[in-house]
């Protein structure tokens, strides 16, 4: 099993780790302290306190807050999403690309989808407007809830106390 | 745990094949009983030869393994076909007695499980009292009833044996460029049923002492349009299974038949526990829900079908949910997917799961040790009467890829979730394209025999895009690990069918901070045929793949041909030809180098039957590009620029979607001015905070339209079928949108055909006939 140092996290974050060590990251088994050091390095680039546990994107975590420990998914400019059980897309902003016009602002004619099979739902922070996600669904379609984590049975796997509100 | 029915031999019991006395039914069932029991392939709780001898161990995989993949190699010479030669569309495996998968060649592994499946149906329907199963014999396998992913995959089997005991089975597998279907190709459309499908062989023994039986060459010959790649395919699968018949017979020689035997069921276990160690050390356990649609435009003039039954246009629907359970064994479940339908894309449970692995190897099981073991520390639920799943036994299966690699694409988005979360960034993967255009079509050829065509240039495509790096341009299509576009010097043997030009795909790949891989287009202008057809086969009015975490989609497709060209003359006369590089569809570009009388298609009817095509027109076969990663506004002001000087972005997509200010010098070089972008990224952020709606308060006016029925016929057929075959996910749909109970949406009130949505019949309904099942249903 390789180690890497949480410099090189960093630049694996950032996306400027060097090849070499990046095909080292994919072809050995993995190391289990990435996870500690990834946690580390996504805690620097924001600017509050909550205590990051997880990423659901490259600017949307689930942290436990320092108030009262309570779990919420969060967006890195702080905007908080409520619960980490609860979709965060319902509590964000939506965008629906649903006639010719506002799909071709994306895609040039003929290579974006007809929008009376397919229709794109872009997701935004409230706050700060950054696109969290893109849906690509027919009309009617639920709001899909991407992920729901084990978060006790993640941390047994690596050997951590869980968080007490997970 | 899998799902395996108990079927007692039936007809004669003949005298064993097994040192043991069992026939092999009993045999195989032996093995499922202690597994299900033990939760370890044949209850082996500890992997007693590879513990105590590790180096012996190894040594027989590498051996077994090395001998695979050189067989591959060198088979694979002797086929004359582009898609086995150059595409490497083959592969070879190797199986312990019970039809289990011991090691594979490279290749198209997803016949690991559809070969492994026909074994299990001859072990299953007592094969071995009739016809028999003997040193010397050769079976060929293409059903998709039995659990083959399309017809064109023609699999030949052969028994292994040691002092008159069978110990185990090979199998070789090549996709053949026609199966004699209605529609010329390997994958074609126009049929909408089995029976225009092509030739389904069902374990038939084609073979004995080594030998090809006479009246199989004669008759399979004859009921293809491309018999002399088929025999040549045929000799090729013959020869690799054969030298893999001869290395396990010098393996045991060398290494001793217990030592054999023991390893035949422990490298098994051993790659069941590699998938549980692999999930437990890169996922995160939890519920991940995804979801993917292809649409099946059959309702427009260009799709010709024999059935009125079949012209209508549909949606596949194909949600999943997986869970990563805290043992870190996981669960893929296909509750809500739509009916199968009268097109050739559906697919058998068999060709689902086994297809899985192709993809799982580029991240979950990423080494040589690719075996059955994985199925096994794998629970699946295909519901029957689904596409993924038919309860009826006239289902065609030409195109299963079509709807199998794009549910696919949502796994991808779904497992990577995990590794993101954890910060395995590494390995995640947007999702892969929908690997098309398949450009098909036959005739006469330019050598005036009958042909038949597929192009397989769409075994390279644009990957979807990483954490870390874009996608791959024009790579790979996810099915095919070595896939490769071929050169155009040997399609144009192989076709009719002149290159006007080949170019990287301006736009394809999904937008993203980092984005997806590049497609490529190539422009065709047919030559030299007497009789010539084509048709298109992709996705245009949907896409499949989504992008992840704020990236884009890729584009979806759409067709481009011309007809009455007048390009024989212009280029008599020299004047400017099509040379490909549509870049931006909406200009026409192609269409300024043709004669004032050309009749062009440009549209998004990206499935369509055989056209006529002389000599001179055109055809635009566009591969897919990838989906992307990340809000495109973080992607780097130097990638956008190196996107724009390289044609891989249009302009007014690099400022309106990834929000540079950009200017173009004298010499045509783009430079993004970083200062000006960054402000103008900030002002989109606003733009987006400014248009956006409160999701909920969007779900209310979304919820009305539900209510009032306002949908296309084509969508609410797909959510009419999903809950008439699943409860569970009507009730999830009504739950989600807080709709009256007395709400319900029926296939009966959109005034469409409905034929096989209530009377059906499924091939465990005929006589003596026990199917393979692995899933749950």
């Amino acid at each position: 099993m390789s180690n890497f140092t949480k410099k090189q996290v960093s630049d694996l974050v950032k996306g400027s780790l060097d090849w070499d060590t990046l095909h080292m990251m994919l072809s050995m088994p993995k190391d289990k302290e990435r996870y500690a050091n990834y946690m580390s390095v996504l805690q620097d680039q924001v600017s509050w306190d909550d205590k990051i546990i997880m990423a659901f994107g490259p600017h949307l975590y689930l942290a436990e807050t320092t108030a009262d420990k309570t779990l919420v998914t969060k967006c890195s400019c702080g905007h908080d999403f409520g619960d980490y059980r609860t979709n965060w897309k319902l509590n964000a902003l939506v965008y629906v690309r649903d006639d010719e016009e506002k799909m071709q602002e994306v895609y040039p004619k003929l290579m974006a989808p007809d929008t009376n099979w397919q229709v794109y739902r872009e997701y935004y922070c409230p706050t700060c407007g950054v696109m969290h996600d893109i849906e690509a669904p027919t009309p009617w379609y639920p709001v899909i809830h991407d992920f729901q984590p084990d978060i006790p049975a993640l941390f047994d796997w690596l050997d951590l106390p869980v968080p007490v509100n997970a | 745990m899998t799902i395996q029915e108990k079927i007692n031999g039936a007809g004669t019991r003949p005298a064993s094949l097994l040192p043991s006395g069992l026939t092999l039914n009993d045999h195989r069932n032996l093995i499922l009983e202690r597994t299900k029991a033990s939760g370890h392939y044949n209850g082996l709780e500890t992997l007693e030869f590879k513990e105590s001898d590790p180096i012996g161990y190894e040594r027989i995989f590498s051996k077994l393994r090395a001998g695979l993949v050189n067989s591959r190699e060198v088979a694979k010479k002797i086929a004359a076909s582009p898609i086995v030669e150059q595409e490497g569309e083959l592969c070879f495996t190797l199986y312990n007695v019970a039809g289990d998968c011991i090691a594979t060649s490279t290749g198209i592994i997803i016949h690991v499980g559809t070969m492994g499946a026909a074994i299990k149906y001859m072990i299953q329907n007592n094969w071995e009292s009739n016809p028999g199963i003997n040193p010397g014999d050769m079976f060929t396998n293409n059903d998709c009833q039995i659990g083959n992913v399309h017809p064109c995959d023609i699999a030949t089997i052969v028994p292994i044996f040691h002092e008159g005991s069978l110990i185990g089975w090979v199998g070789g597998v090549t996709h053949v460029i026609d199966v004699g279907a209605v529609g010329p190709g390997s994958m074609s459309n126009g049929q909408i049923q089995r029976f225009g499908d092509g030739v389904q062989i069902t374990c038939r023994k084609t073979g004995i002492n080594d030998t090809p039986l006479r009246d199989w060459l004669h008759e399979s010959q004859r009921n293809v349009r491309t018999p002399k790649y088929w025999i040549l395919d045929e000799k090729t699968r013959i020869a690799g299974c054969h030298m893999i018949r001869d290395l396990v017979e010098e393996t045991v020689r060398e290494e001793g038949m217990e030592a054999y035997e023991k390893f035949a069921t422990e490298v098994i276990e051993d790659g069941r526990r590699g998938l549980v160690s692999r999930i437990k050390a890169m996922t995160i356990p939890g519920k991940i829900k995804t979801v993917a649609f292809v649409d099946v435009p059959y309702a427009h003039e260009d799709v010709a079908v024999p059935s009125p039954f079949a012209k209508i246009d549909t949606i596949m629907h194909a949600p999943c949910e997986i869970t990563v359970k805290p043992d870190a064994t996981w669960r893929l479940d296909f509750e809500g997917c739509s009916r199968w339908g009268w097109h050739t894309y559906n697919a058998n449970p068999v060709a689902f799961t086994s297809g899985i692995w192709v993809m799982m190897t580029q991240s979950l099981v990423p080494t040589e040790r690719i075996n059955d073991g994985a199925r096994y520390a794998t629970e699946f639920r295909l519901p029957k009467g689904t596409w993924t799943n038919p309860d009826d036994r006239r289902t065609a299966h030409a195109d299963a890829w079509h709807f199998l690699v794009s549910s696919w694409s949502s796994l991808w988005r779904g497992i990577s979730r995990t590794y993101f979360g954890r910060g395995y960034l590494e390995e995640v993967n947007a999702g892969n394209s929908n690997p098309c255009n398949w450009l098909q079509g036959g005739g006469i050829n330019q050598d005036g025999e009958i042909h038949a065509v597929n192009s397989f240039e769409t075994a390279a495509c644009g990957t979807g895009a990483c954490a870390v790096k874009d996608g791959l341009n024009h790579a790979a299509a996810i099915w095919n690990p070595e896939g490769d576009m071929g050169d155009i010097e040997i399609w144009e043997l192989a076709e009719p069918l002149l290159y006007m030009g080949r170019t990287i795909k301006t736009n394809t790949g999904g937008y993203g901070k980092y984005r997806g891989g590049l497609g490529f287009e190539t422009l065709r202008m047919v030559w030299g045929s007497a009789d010539w057809t084509m048709f298109f086969m992709g996705n245009g009015y949907m896409n499949s793949d989504w992008g992840l975490m704020g990236g884009y989609p890729a584009a979806t497709g759409y067709r481009f041909e011309a007809h009455n060209t007048g390009l024989l003359e212009r280029i008599k006369e020299g004047k400017s030809l099509p040379l490909g590089k549509d870049r931006d569809p909406s200009l026409c570009e192609l269409e300024k180098h043709l004669g004032p009388d050309a009749l062009v298609k440009r549209d998004k009817q990206c499935i369509t039957t055989e056209a006529i095509f002389e000599n001179g027109d055109l055809y635009l076969n566009y591969l897919r590009g990838g989906p992307g990663f990340g809000d495109p506004l973080d992607r780097a002001i130097a990638d956008v620029e190196n996107d724009l000087n390289q044609n891989f972005v249009l302009p007014e997509f690099a400022e309106k979607v990834y929000g540079v200010v950009i200017s173009q010098d004298k010499d045509g070089t783009w430079t993004v001015d970083g200062q000006k972008t960054v402000a103008q990224r900030g002002a989109i952020r606003q733009a987006r905070i400014a248009r956006g709606k409160p999701t909920r308060q969007w779900m209310e006016s979304e919820r009305q339209r539900i209510i009032d029925k306002d949908a296309s016929v084509q969508v609410q057929q797909m959510f009419a079928s999903s809950f008439y075959l699943s409860e569970r996910f009507l009730n999830e749909f009504k739950t989600f949108w807080d709709l009256p109970s007395s709400w319900e949406l029926k296939e009966e009130e959109l005034g469409i055909p409905m034929f096989g949505a209530k009377h059906h019949m499924d091939l465990s309904e005929l006589p003596d006939v026990h199917p393979v099942i692995m899933t749950e249903q």
